[in-house]
């Protein structure tokens, strides 16, 4: 009895013990992951469009393919992806505590997130302009925010929204109340039901959650936008070589789809660019010259494993939310600047 | 010999405890200051910015952060103590009827405490609020007379108005807990002896008040140890007040925390928030419990 007492203390010691020092270790989860051999992908998994289970259980969507993404550049293989569901709660702690490696889950990029006194964790390039938006039924005459005046409004707890609710309202002088959900599903049951004369989240959560009503016509999303929504995701604070990879990730799905290189004659440009020594930029670009992959810690030819496995950015948002899939969101602001939109990628030099 | 057996392990075991502490809060430390996250308290003084679907206490978005704890605090302390109230009634009343003479009402209270036991208490919560509640209709339905008035939006009883947040989780708490609370009633009438039942009834004594008068008094001390954890558990899981809606405190500083992002002193204040409740709570029934030892024993 004493003998295994203290054999269970020891044990229990040398694993705390254990834990300290691997975690007090300053070397980049970059090198963690190309160790590991699999990248751990926090996502949300109840979102259509963004990241879900299919028909098939695997997990699909823009935010998914940031995953795979990630996954080529750095492993070379899209599919070495382990997916983590996440509640927003759960998110930054997830991240913070190296439960995951990137989180790539609808997350707003806002000040107090980034910061080291926030939640301290360094934002990759913003892959989808969101706004928040509040939907009604149309047997609701509702019209605007002013006609929700005392009325119940359901919306997620542990997000921004819940704030952006609160300043819009606050600032209008309209009393609301706020039935607050742990999750979407829950959000969606709630207004369903009838306990909530309005559901507020980002545009494009209502879009999708709108998809999976069973009668979708019957709803709609108010003109007023109560606030930005950048949505980006995210690696932990403080580890450059990483918050490097995953920044130049989303930059090569940005600068491939303003340059037309998709996956469809990745390998002809690849062709031209090897044949054509004038074609600097592009030559840099696909890295037949030049080093751009090895200065921040991938392959050379990050930009074409990455392509080829998920496409360019255009090819990413179509298959997910363009014209003709379960979830369609009209483009708007998500256009390279080239086509009016927000999309830019700094030059690969 | 000069030291026992026991002495060692006790003087091994406090060495070993002490060390694991220490080591899991240099730990804590070492990672607190890796990541540049000092614990610190300032943000409690700072407009929380979210409204609250209800408060017990006054309340609006411009309150600072600790005092949308406290307002949090306050809804919680609502939902428990009306939970350990009306799980008492229902568990004594449920756990008694196991020894009744009538067959229907012994058969009701044992498929009770059977179905209600082998269902985890957050499915329950669930069905209450999203099945049972939410699905009524939004005109309220009136129950004898006016004292009642159910709908989707809202309880009203004797003309108090009760949000259906608040009611799916007291009902699930109550429900739940007082099955749990049944078998420990139960457990306590089975400990004393038959020949009490057996003096009684030869006195003449009818079994609803022998059980009254002379079955209960006797059981209370083997009931009071397990009655105390299943207020315990009450008052922690009255945390999953956030599945359905209601802005207990756990839901608050669950906010609190993504928009702080103060994970660590977050959850440090609720620990202590629930560790100073339950040991009033155990301390209250620990009073309570030396009350009716020294009555039964007096004799």
């Amino acid at each position: 009895m004493l003998k295994r007492l203290i054999t269970g203390l020891t044990t229990l010691a040398m694993l705390t013990s254990g834990c300290a020092t691997m975690q007090s270790s300053r070397s980049s989860r970059l090198d963690l992951i190309k160790k590991r051999g699999v990248l751990v992908c926090g996502v949300s998994g109840k979102i259509p469009g963004f990241s879900y289970l299919n028909t098939q259980g695997k997990y699909e969507g823009l935010d998914v393919d940031i995953c795979k993404a990630v996954a080529s550049a750095i492993l070379e293989d899209p599919n070495k992806v382990q997916y983590r569901p996440l509640t927003a709660p759960e998110r930054f702690t997830a991240l913070k505590t190296g439960e995951i490696d990137i989180l790539s889950r609808n997350t707003t990029f806002n000040l107090s997130r980034d910061s080291i006194q926030g939640n301290g964790v360094t934002f990759a390039p913003v892959i989808f302009h969101d706004g928040q938006g509040i939907m009604v039924s149309k047997a609701s005459q509702i019209k605007n925010i002013n006609d929700l005046r005392s009325r119940n409004i359901c919306v997620g707890s542990g997000t921004t929204t819940e704030q952006n609710l609160n300043d819009t309202f606050q600032e209008n002088g309209i009393r609301y109340t706020p039935i607050k959900y742990q999750d979407l599903n829950q959000v969606v049951a709630g207004y369903l039901s009838g306990r909530c004369s309005a559901m507020t989240s980002d545009r494009s959560q209502l879009a999708a959650a709108r998809s999976s009503f069973s009668n979708p016509d019957r709803h709609i999303i108010l003109e007023e936008v109560l606030s930005k929504e950048p949505l980006a995701p995210a690696s932990i604070g403080g580890d450059q070589k990483l918050s490097d990879a995953l920044r130049w990730v989303i930059y090569t799905l940005i600068a491939t789809d303003e340059f037309g290189i998709n996956s469809r004659n990745i390998d002809t440009k690849l062709a031209i660019a090897k044949s054509n020594p004038n074609l600097s930029s592009l030559r840099r670009l696909l890295g037949v010259d030049g080093e751009l992959g090895n200065k921040i810690g991938i392959s050379n030819n990050f930009v074409v494993n990455i392509v080829k496995s998920t496409g360019n950015y255009s090819e990413i948002y179509n298959r997910h939310l363009g014209p003709g899939s379960n979830v369609e969101i009209p483009r708007g602001l998500n256009h390279t600047y080239k086509n009016g939109g927000l999309l830019i990628s700094p030059p690969f030099k | 010999m000069f030291f026992s057996k026991k002495l060692i392990l006790q003087f091994f075991s406090t060495i070993f405890i002490t060390l694991v502490f220490f080591i899991l809060l240099n730990n804590l430390i070492i990672n607190l200051f890796r990541t540049d996250m000092m614990f610190d308290l300032g943000w409690l003084n700072q407009p929380s910015g979210f409204a609250l679907s209800e408060n017990s206490l006054p309340y609006n978005p411009t309150n600072s952060y600790l005092w949308t704890l406290l307002v949090g605090l306050s809804n919680s302390l609502k939902v428990i103590f009306f939970g350990l109230i009306l799980s008492t009634i229902i568990g004594v009343i449920a756990g008694a009827s196991r020894f009744s003479s009538n067959k229907l009402i012994r058969i009701l209270s044992s498929y009770y405490v059977i179905v209600i036991r082998q269902i985890p208490l957050l499915l329950q919560l669930l069905f209450w609020y999203f099945v049972a509640f939410l699905n009524l209709s939004n005109t309220p339905l009136s129950i004898l007379g006016n004292i009642l008035t159910i709908s989707n939006q809202g309880v009203r009883l004797l003309g108090i108005d009760i949000s259906v947040e608040f009611s799916a989780l007291l009902i699930g708490l109550t429900i739940f807990t007082g099955a749990s609370i049944a078998e420990v009633v139960r457990g306590g009438i089975n400990s004393v002896s038959i020949g009490q039942w057996e003096a009684f009834r030869s006195l003449g004594i009818k079994d609803s008040l022998g059980m009254k008068r002379i079955v209960i008094p006797q059981a209370l001390p083997a009931i009071l140890p397990g009655l105390t954890s299943q207020y315990l558990n009450l008052a922690k899981n009255s945390t999953l007040a956030i599945a359905v809606g209601y802005p207990d405190i756990y839901a608050i500083s669950d906010t609190t925390i993504t928009q702080t992002g103060r994970a660590i002193e977050g959850f440090t204040i609720l620990l202590i928030i629930f560790l100073i409740l339950n040991l009033i709570i155990s301390f209250a029934m620990e009073v309570l419990n030396k009350i009716i030892l020294s009555k039964v024993y007096k004799y």
